[in-house]
């Protein structure tokens, strides 16, 4: 712990000064290389490269009856692992409070952008739906897995191919996916996370960097829409600070969208 | 006997082609990748470190704590994510099958940590598992006796083939599949044998002596990733 701290003063002297350790500007990420098609079981999957950060994101899909409340809409869940594999902080067990935040706050940014075409995840309705799973495992931890998970979960579900169903017998055959794609709307829900280190605001910050950071806030945004937010830790932000978190993230959001574009085709 | 044909052309005692890689998560104190055929396995090495909680410690010698895990979206139907019964009796057989090679009593009171994810399964997983989590082991610089390779000896019916897939997992002509999982030592000690289906006394033996030479290839490919930590190590191409 010692460490951390004292990492962490010096970070935020560096950062006063306008300097972080590694010459990135505060809306910088670092080199991103997205993957697709890494696990040939799922429907869809990706595994994110964020400098040292490594995340693997997969989607599955099942049959199940629909909600009473959205009998015509297919269901969704994210969930996440912070597997122990990927940082030595992490430990197995029951989930606990980050996990789950963490799967929380992707859900709700890939939820309510309207990225999902909900009436087309409809089988018969009242009956029958598709149930998406977005599961999102970490390999290692250098920071900012949050983004890169988000960027794995847009990447999946894009290249991500609906299985073969037979309304007879309601069995999938996995074996056999069809062409048709995931059923998703011209949108590109991109959750940026901001981090406030002593009085400074930056994006994708390296593990020691977020040590450093008091605070943090998650926009999940498309094309300048804002369908998100989760501001989080202890630490108030003044709404000038809010607004500079939102501008950081508008400017990241569309280099990443840029890179994300390029990458999966 | 050489009437049979696999499924995918390969000879009885050919494995599928087969591929490490070394030094695969940064953070860990040692990792691996192995890979057999369409199956992955992800193996890190966390230690040796304090044993938490204290009542488990040995103060006699280290422990070694395995945990193998599937991710969910590693086979077709979805796995929920935690740990099963399947999970957990993997990872105690990872901890038998490797403990052997490690020197375990140079660290009273301490616990290396090996955790397994399977990334893509095809059958044999957990061996695949126990190769990754042995060249971690070994990449991590802990003191080792010996290598261990793993792999899956089986029985198609009536014939003796080795490193079973999926597809033949689920044969099920004559008297169907048998599946032998087996790791072993270098020096040719079996640390792990499961059986699964019909054989006799004879054939078990033979099956044994099949993966003793397969785990031979294995160990080359081990070492050869051991030896340039960071590349993709493949093996010959048949």
């Amino acid at each position: 712990m010692e460490e951390i701290s004292l990492n962490s003063k010096k970070i935020a002297e560096y950062l006063n000064e306008g300097k972080r350790f590694d010459n990135r500007k505060p809306e910088e990420f670092r080199e991103l290389s997205i993957e697709t098609g890494v696990s040939l079981n799922a429907e869809g999957s990706a595994r994110v490269k964020l400098g040292n950060t490594d995340v693997i994101v997969g989607v599955k899909l099942a049959t199940a009856e629909p909600y009473a409340d959205s009998p015509n809409k297919g269901n969704f869940m994210v969930s996440a692992e912070l597997s122990p594999m990927s940082s030595s902080r992490f430990e197995s067990g029951p989930p606990k409070f980050p996990v789950i935040e963490f799967g929380r706050v992707l859900d709700r940014g890939l939820r309510e952008s309207g990225f999902i075409n909900w009436e087309a995840l409809c089988i018969k309705p009242g009956e029958r739906v598709w149930t998406v799973f977005v599961d999102i495992y970490t390999i290692n931890d250098d920071g900012n897995l949050m983004d890169a998970a988000g960027i794995g979960a847009i990447a999946a579900m894009k290249t991500a191919k609906l299985p073969a169903y037979d309304e007879e017998t309601k069995k999938i055959d996995y074996k056999n996916p069809t062409e048709n794609p995931l059923p998703l709307n011209n949108v590109t829900p991109i959750a940026i996370t901001a981090y406030k280190i002593g009085n400074k605001i930056l994006v994708d910050p390296t593990r020691e960097e977020q040590d450093a950071a008091t605070a943090r806030v998650t926009i999940g945004s498309s094309d300048g829409i804002i369908s998100s937010v989760q501001k989080g830790e202890e630490t108030p932000m003044t709404p000038e600070e809010m607004g500079e978190a939102f501008d950081l993230a508008d400017k990241a959001y569309k280099e990443v969208f840029k890179n994300l574009e390029k990458q999966i085709k | 006997m050489t009437e049979f044909k696999r499924m995918d052309g390969r000879k009885l005692t050919e494995m599928r082609p087969v591929a490490a890689q070394v030094g695969i998560i940064p953070n860990a104190d040692g990792s691996a990748m192995f890979k057999s055929g369409k199956t992955i396995a992800y193996a890190a090495v966390y230690g040796p470190k304090e044993h938490h909680p204290r009542n488990q410690r040995n103060p006699k010698k280290g422990t070694l704590r395995c945990r193998y895990n599937m991710i969910s979206f590693s086979v077709n139907d979805r796995i929920r994510p935690g740990p099963s019964r399947r999970s957990t009796e993997i990872s105690k057989i990872t901890e038998w099958a490797l403990a052997p090679a490690l020197m375990l009593e140079n660290f009273p009171g301490m616990v290396i940590d090996v955790h397994i994810n399977i990334i893509q399964a095809d059958a044999g997983t957990r061996c695949a598992g126990i190769n990754a989590a042995a060249m971690a082991l070994a990449h991590a610089g802990l003191p080792m006796n010996d290598m261990i390779s793993s792999v899956s000896a089986g029985k198609l019916d009536k014939t003796l083939v080795i490193d079973l897939d999926k597809a033949e997992e689920d044969f099920e002509e004559g008297e169907g599949p048998t599946d032998i999982p087996v790791s072993m030592t270098h020096s040719g000690k079996v640390t792990h044998l499961q059986l699964d289906g019909k054989i006799n006394k004879e054939e078990l033996k033979e099956a044994i002596n099949m993966a003793k030479d397969a785990c031979e290839e294995i160990y080359k490919i081990q070492k050869e990733a051991l030896k340039n930590v960071g590349k993709l190590i493949e093996g010959d191409k048949k």
